[in-house]
């Protein structure tokens, strides 16, 4: 683990070491390059503007109305009959939509239930074992300006469902 | 699809809103949201001017290429419609190795580099096909080590802060196992209606 927290401060100087001493080899203008790709990340950051504040401001008004809460709460009894804990519920519905509101339940249900309980390790696990779908969508279909998404909504979010279920049976089996 | 999701969420929010008396909290998210929205965006100005930058150096001494031969044959099965010596395998292959890492803030500009590329392959404004399997790849988390995560369980004296990495591991191997073949279900899928 100490191994592996080194490894991940180390490679982004590292690579950034690698690049440069390559482009003084291959005599490539390194700074010039630098500043022309930079500009392209300027224009990338503000065309995004538009599909952030969109989807961002959508999925608030949910939230801030309670349709969310109470949909979960409409939902909780058929999964809490499939053996999945209620507490945790909001958590995986939330998980694919949004990823701050997901990183504030994780934070929450840890310092409620404690780091140590079986809710707090299932929420650590779903936590990091996903990602948060309609963000990443949104962005990169958005950057590049694709306008039909064909199937990729549907794959992404049945594998969110894949990757919840996985952890559920995963901690059930390891912390049980 | 996208659409309808998003004219959906808004819609049932605010006629819920109607009915449960929750308007002034709708009202007050409408704009604080929108605010942290572009608070957001700028803040992806300074890693995108970062990263692009120097993956355009990266790109021109050759780095790029080098990483895509090496790694190839794994990708070529995973994109059989990318050309063998595309540029966007080294943007894809950069984009995987920073998710391993958990440098999710290296990752998304290499991401859209990647993107970008595909996009000029299939020439429309259609997700093709490798772009479906590239964001099923990305939306599935690719991180072995999630250290946000870690980072919380020690703010609340957790007795073992790191005993979910290897859960999370596991986890994270079958939602990517599973994202790939229910990709290439869906594929196949539309390949045969069509």
């Amino acid at each position: 683990m100490a191994l592996f927290t080194s490894i991940s401060t180390w490679i982004i100087p590292c690579f950034i070491l690698l690049v440069l001493i390559t482009a003084m080899i291959k005599k490539v203008p390194a700074y010039e390059l630098f500043v022309e790709g930079g500009k392209e990340g300027v224009k990338m950051a503000f065309s995004l503007v538009p599909f952030l504040v969109g989807m961002i401001v959508a999925i608030a008004i949910l939230r801030s109305s309670g349709a969310l809460e109470a949909f979960i709460q409409l939902l909780a009894p058929i999964l809490t009959l499939i053996g999945i804990p209620p507490e945790i519920i909001p958590l995986a519905l939330i998980r694919p939509i949004s990823g701050t509101a997901a990183l504030g339940m994780t934070t929450e249900l840890i310092h409620t239930y404690g780091p140590d309980s079986f809710i707090g390790r299932l929420a650590s696990v779903m936590q990091g074992s996903t990602d948060t779908t309609l963000y990443i969508l949104t962005v990169y279909f958005g950057a590049i300006g694709i306008k039909k998404m064909g199937y990729a909504l549907k794959v992404g979010l049945l594998a969110d469902v894949v990757g919840i279920t996985a952890s559920i049976i995963i901690v059930t089996i390891l912390f049980g | 699809m996208v659409n309808l999701i998003w004219a959906f969420m808004a819609i049932i929010g605010i006629v819920y809103a109607m009915i449960h008396g929750t308007m002034d909290e709708v009202n007050e998210a409408i704009f604080t949201s929108a605010g942290e929205a572009v608070t957001l965006s700028i803040g992806l100005i300074s890693v995108l001017v970062f990263w692009l930058g120097i993956m355009k150096v990266a790109e021109k001494a050759g780095i790029l290429a080098v990483l895509a031969k090496i790694f190839r044959p794994l990708v070529i099965k995973l994109f059989p419609d990318i050309p063998k010596d595309h540029p966007a395998i080294g943007y894809i292959l950069s984009n995987f190795t920073a998710n391993v890492f958990g440098l999710g803030n290296a990752a998304t500009p290499m991401g859209i580099k990647a993107m970008e590329q595909m996009k000029q392959l299939s020439g429309t404004n259609t997700a093709s096909r490798s772009m479906i399997t590239f964001l099923a790849l990305n939306t599935s988390s690719l991180t072995l080590i999630p250290t946000t995560v870690i980072a919380i369980r020690m703010q609340y004296d957790s007795v073992s802060p790191t005993e979910i990495v290897g859960a999370t591991m596991m986890a994270t191997i079958i939602s990517s196992l599973s994202a790939i073949i229910i990709d290439r279900f869906f594929y196949y899928r539309s390949r045969w209606r069509a």
